[in-house]
């Protein structure tokens, strides 16, 4: 118990970095994974199969393939952000797959007939999207979304191995120093992940009762 | 690079075979690990030897990533380097054959739960001794010492020393030894965590980290490899003793396994294995270590 009473304030760097490292990712693949979702729903052949593309070769790659091709394979293409840029990008690229797919199952839950109603009062497919399918499809999808979320913040343990000092990799650091404590060590970190993740839930949750009673 | 050898010495052997005795000069015929005295002694009853013995297998643990100290070679499926060797050396004073030998990997988190809840029985991966590690494992040894040092880009002649990584990046193992003196000593370095040594070297020279630490020995093998890029510079600027991890409250074993180093190192094995293994960097053998009996 010693070891995380003195090394507390480096952990508690390393879950921001975690942090920051998830939540860039985040928004980055929400923005991709809607712009996926679209083209996957929209009348133009090519951007239906560059979608369904996109979710067939990323979603069934492993995440730790993706962050070798983007960390090795980017500097050999002259670009050399940093580690951590580089971190953001393979997580976003993957996770964008499933919010993609998440989304898509959203808009599919809306009966035909809506879209039909909108297009017959000459909505373009744009406002279709906006004002009809997106509003009532991603109430609809709030848990699973959730769930993709989740899985991309504990997914970040993956930098550690990738030059990103973030959570996990400060574990191992103290589990390498402190091979007397390892177990308190494991448990302490497990709990830091649920922390988070338990917040994120409670600030879903939240949301989708406020959603609910306006 | 041990694999590259042997690749490529297959592919020449190969060549050979097809080309009638056209000058293949580089691909030397395989050489065969040596083989290490075998005891034939019987042991305490209820001791760990016996058991083990009488059994006809043992469980160690490894490294299977390591050039030259254990490095799992991907065209044998087998581990090769020279803590696979100090293996067998253990093994055949209990014994048994290399073939008896059950390697499996132990990377460096696991070494402590693996001997504790008897995963393995020994565990002989780059395991540096130290006083924290002996408060719940047994060490015997040391059976080889090395020290941290860098590698850097042949045209870079900026860092010449540990001194000069002042707002560098440098690349080690997460969770390595290596890297945490490089976080508490040099704190204005900064320290890049990857997975392998192998990555941290492709990360050198596709220019994103400035060097690479680790046990010299390591280093040297890497250079070795892409000499027209890579360089090792610096003198050695800690030390580590590779020890071989028991049970913490196994003595006998402990006692049992420094006799036999001590045999080792006496009759020739130790240097027998050291060629067969990180010699072949071209660096001769050094001194043997001092065991270290507490």
């Amino acid at each position: 118990m010693q070891v995380l009473i003195d090394n507390w304030g480096s952990i508690l760097r390393a879950f921001l970095e975690t942090l920051e490292l998830a939540g860039l990712s985040a928004v980055v693949c929400l923005i991709v994974g809607s712009l996926l979702a679209v083209m996957r729903v929209s009348p133009i052949p090519p951007l239906r199969l560059f979608g369904s593309g996109y979710v067939t070769i990323v979603r069934n790659t492993p995440l730790v393939l993706v962050f070798i091709l983007v960390v090795h394979g980017l500097p050999e293409l002259g670009l050399k952000g940093s580690f951590f840029t580089r971190a953001v990008i393979a997580l976003s690229v993957y996770t964008a797959a499933f919010v993609c797919e998440v989304l898509r199952s959203g808009m599919l839950t809306i009966p035909a007939g809506q879209a039909e109603a909108a297009r017959a009062l000459g909505m373009t497919f744009g406002q279709n999207l906006r004002l009809v399918i997106m509003p009532q499809a991603v109430r609809a999808v709030l848990p699973p979304l959730t769930s993709v979320m989740i899985a991309l913040l504990k997914n970040t343990a993956i930098a550690e191995a990738f030059g990103v000092a973030e959570a996990t990799g400060k574990m191992d650091d103290l589990v390498r120093d402190h091979a007397d404590a390892i177990l308190p060590i494991f448990i302490a970190f497990a709990a830091g992940y649920m922390i988070i993740t338990l917040g994120l839930s409670r600030i879903v949750a939240w949301y989708e009762r406020r959603a609910a009673a306006s | 690079m041990l694999m590259r050898t042997r690749i490529l010495a297959a592919v020449g052997v190969g060549l050979a075979l097809l080309a009638t005795a056209s000058a293949c000069g580089s691909s030397k015929p395989k050489t065969g690990t040596p083989s290490y005295a075998a005891t034939q002694a019987s042991f305490a009853a209820g001791s760990t030897m016996e058991k083990l013995h009488n059994a006809g297998k043992i469980n160690i643990g490894v490294k299977f990533d390591q050039p030259g100290i254990g490095m799992k070679n991907p065209a044998t499926d087998k581990p090769e380097g020279f803590d696979i060797e100090i293996a067998k050396v253990v093994a055949a004073a209990l014994g048994l054959k290399p073939e008896q030998i059950n390697f499996q990997e132990a990377v460096s988190k696991n070494r402590e739960p693996f001997l504790q809840n008897g995963t393995v029985d020994l565990v002989i991966a780059s395991y540096s001794i130290t006083d924290t590690r002996k408060k719940v494992v047994g060490f015997a040894g040391p059976y080889y010492q090395t020290g941290q040092q860098l590698m850097v880009r042949k045209d870079d002649s900026s860092i010449k020393g540990p001194d000069d990584l002042s707002g560098k990046k440098v690349c080690s193992v997460t969770g390595s030894t290596p890297l945490a003196n490089i976080q508490n000593k040099y704190k204005s370095a900064i320290a890049v965590p990857f997975a392998t040594y192998t990555e941290c070297v492709q990360q050198l020279t596709n220019g994103s980290v400035d060097a690479v630490t680790t046990d010299g020995a390591i280093l040297l093998g890497y250079a070795a490899a892409q000499p027209t890029k890579l360089k090792v510079v610096g003198e050695p600027f800690s030390k580590e003793k590779y020890g071989i991890g028991v049970k913490l409250e196994d003595t006998a074993f402990r006692n049992f396994i420094n006799d036999v180093l001590q045999k080792a190192i006496d009759n020739g094995d130790w240097k027998k294995a050291y060629e067969a293994t990180l010699g072949k960097s071209g660096n001769a053998a050094p001194q043997p270590p001092t065991l270290e009996r507490y």
